[in-house]
């Protein structure tokens, strides 16, 4: 139920609904990914990386002060530690070395919040490798830092100027860079999204922060599975990454936290599993927000990481089965919560990250329950956004 | 089973096929039956209607364009029937529906279907339908209503998958002439002569136009050296603004080519 099948559906989503144009590539890649990355050799390079590059293992971090105001134990997951500041490394050295085995010398990415092309620029200067990542322009402005960063790491960064220049444009353009590049480049998708088999891949390559989690509370607390997992969502890579090792297992529950923005029927939202629909993004059926005529609508959120208007096949699925359980955070309450775990455990989120903390009030966890939330990225990147804050407070 | 206007064309032994790709809806929504009435008299021989939609992955700028226009301009899937109804009161040129799949997913595939055959359409393109969804759901339902599927091949496609693309084909084989999105380049290179000489050798059952990329009467003709006919979309909606209608403009257009 919780595995991709032969064709790429996770129950009635996922599947590969590309062009002709992208069948050769998506193709190449479906029929290698799985032998490729369970190759011994390709698994001491990938683990290798992942422990002397990116910082693995994570800690796992109990937040006592958190804890005691909530009521019951939270343990942080802090992804937010690894090399570039979000989970999104775990992703990007995988698909690298993966990109090498398959003989491609050229990388394209897409990206939101900045993190994604951030781990996929330094991946590329890592092996030397040139990088184009595409970004919505309105994405750009508020994400500034980050296009620094990727630049100085030798990366083009290309704005997408069509729709609402934000992450579903950059896709779309990324994707038909793909299809112009068919030979020498491949692509590293930032999410559990796109045609099968990316969302699979991803989250794979994303499990290693579940399975660094079952041991590690097994350390702690002498139990290898919590009460609830907490992650924020927008494709979802972070959360199907620490879903993954628990996916059938029933006793933990799986907290899916989406981005309200203005409110779910303020128009200003990415609620996906509340205002989407079953349909076709990106390749793989899911469930998007869009016109009764099947127009892709234009998602709002704060932050450039959730503003998406689709969500991965393997979520659609989860959410729609039942097993993982979707909240809805606004712009407001996550920016709120950021503050607070930055005075409660003096950790500054970046602005994702920070919709899963406002979910810890409202996710039905008993007291004297175990709860860990994916701490999936630092704040850095978020500071313009939180010093406006502090002015509108009168922090500043 | 009621003629198909497609069919009859591909088996007329007709050479030098045009077809003309525009974007319904754009300029101007009500344009749409104005612009295929000056194709059909001009000498197209069929027209691909675009249904637009907000993400066309397979598209460049030019279409991309179009489709947000007329989007904005309020084109939806039922004015679109509308609008094919008014063209079929006035011409019987072949009209192919081409369009992304979940607009019809959206508005049912049978419902779809059914309505493209009650208003006049002949065959349909959707670029990112899967094949084996296509012989699961939509193939019974297209021989039903006597619609003709049309599949894309691109130089990257081995031929096996063409042979399952030939074998699924009703229509026409729609070869995609290089590895890019539409619109994205000019003129017809040795290598993709190759690759139209190959396919050419294949001796497949089903006709074969060429598209991307054809753009003037040069490209045009020389494309048809190698295939039965050819597509003109990008180049088409460019020219729309070049004239004192877009109906006239498009009428020059394409006796520009044909001459």
């Amino acid at each position: 139920m919780t595995t991709v099948d032969e064709k790429g559906y996770y129950g009635e989503f996922g599947g590969a609904f590309v062009p002709e144009m992208l069948y050769a590539n998506v193709e190449e890649l479906r029929s290698r990914y799985l032998d490729i990355i369970y190759e011994p050799a390709f698994q001491r390079e990938f683990q290798h990386l992942l422990r002397e590059y990116a910082g693995r293992p994570t800690p796992l971090y109990l937040a006592k002060r958190l804890s005691a105001h909530y009521g019951f134990t939270i343990y942080l997951k802090r992804e937010d530690l690894l090399h570039t500041g979000a989970h999104k490394v775990n992703n990007t050295i995988g698909q690298i070395l993966v990109a090498r085995r398959l003989g491609k010398t050229r990388i394209i990415a897409e990206t939101g919040a900045g993190q994604h092309g951030v781990a996929t620029a330094t991946v590329c200067a890592l092996m030397g490798m040139p990088c184009v990542v595409y970004m919505g322009e309105v994405d750009m402005a508020r994400q500034a830092p980050n296009v620094a960063r990727m630049r100085m790491l030798g990366a083009e960064v290309r704005p997408a100027l069509s729709g609402s220049r934000t992450l579903k444009d950059a896709t779309n353009e990324a994707i038909r860079d793909w299809i112009n590049n068919p030979h020498d480049t491949h692509y590293i998708i930032g999410s559990v999204v796109g045609p099968h088999p990316f969302p699979d891949m991803v989250a794979r390559f994303q499990s290693v922060i579940s399975e660094e989690m079952k041991g590690q509370l097994e350390d702690h607390t002498g139990r290898a599975h919590p009460d609830a997992i907490i992650a924020c969502v927008g494709g979802g890579s972070n959360a199907a990454g620490a879903f993954y090792h628990y996916l059938d297992d029933e006793r933990v529950r799986l907290i899916a936290v989406e981005a309200a923005g203005k409110g779910i029927h303020s128009g200003h939202s990415a609620a996906t599993s509340i205002l989407g629909t079953k349909g076709i993004i990106h390749g793989s059926r899911t469930l998007l927000m869009q016109t009764p005529d099947g127009q892709i609508t234009e998602p709002y959120s704060i932050s450039a990481g959730l503003d998406y208007p689709g969500i991965g096949p393997l979520h659609a699925q989860l959410i729609g089965s039942g097993r993982a359980t979707a909240i809805p955070v606004t712009d407001e309450e996550a920016m709120q919560a950021a503050f607070f775990l930055a005075r409660t455990e003096g950790i500054i989120p970046a602005l994702e990250t920070a919709h899963a903390f406002a979910a810890l009030d409202r996710a039905g966890i008993a007291p004297g329950q175990t709860a860990v939330v994916n701490l999936s990225g630092r704040g850095d990147k978020d500071l313009a956004a939180y010093m406006e804050e502090m002015g509108a407070l009168k922090i500043l | 089973m009621k003629i198909n206007r497609l069919s009859t064309i591909l088996a007329s032994g007709k050479k030098n096929l045009l077809s003309i790709y525009f974007t319904a809806g754009y300029p101007a929504l009500e344009d749409t039956a104005e612009i295929a009435l000056a194709l059909a008299e001009a000498g197209a021989d069929f027209i691909e209607l675009g249904m637009p939609y907000s993400d066309p992955l397979a598209d460049g700028t030019t279409i991309q364009d179009s489709s947000q226009q007329a989007i904005a301009n309020g084109m939806t899937m039922d004015l679109l029937f509308r609008q094919v109804e008014d063209i079929r009161r006035r011409t019987d040129i072949p009209l192919v529906w081409m369009g992304y799949l979940n607009p019809v997913m959206q508005y049912g595939e049978e419902r779809f279907l059914q309505r493209c055959a009650a208003t006049g359409i002949d065959g349909l393109i959707i670029p990112d339908l899967p094949l084996h969804e296509y012989e699961a759901n939509f193939q019974p339902l297209a021989r039903q209503y006597g619609l003709l599927f049309n599949f894309l091949i691109t130089p990257q496609t081995p031929e096996p998958r063409i042979r399952e693309i030939e074998r699924l084909s009703e229509g026409f084989i729609y070869m995609v002439s290089s590895a890019a999105v539409t619109g994205a380049q000019a003129g017809i290179s040795a290598e993709q002569i190759g690759y139209f000489e190959r396919i050419g050798a294949m001796g497949l059952r089903r006709p074969r136009l060429i598209g991307f990329g054809i753009s003037d009467k040069d490209t045009f003709l020389t494309a048809c050296r190698y295939a039965d006919g050819a597509i003109i979309g990008s180049a088409f909606i460019r020219a729309l603004s070049k004239g004192s209608t877009p109906a006239a403009a498009a009428k020059s257009f394409v006796e520009t080519v044909v001459s």
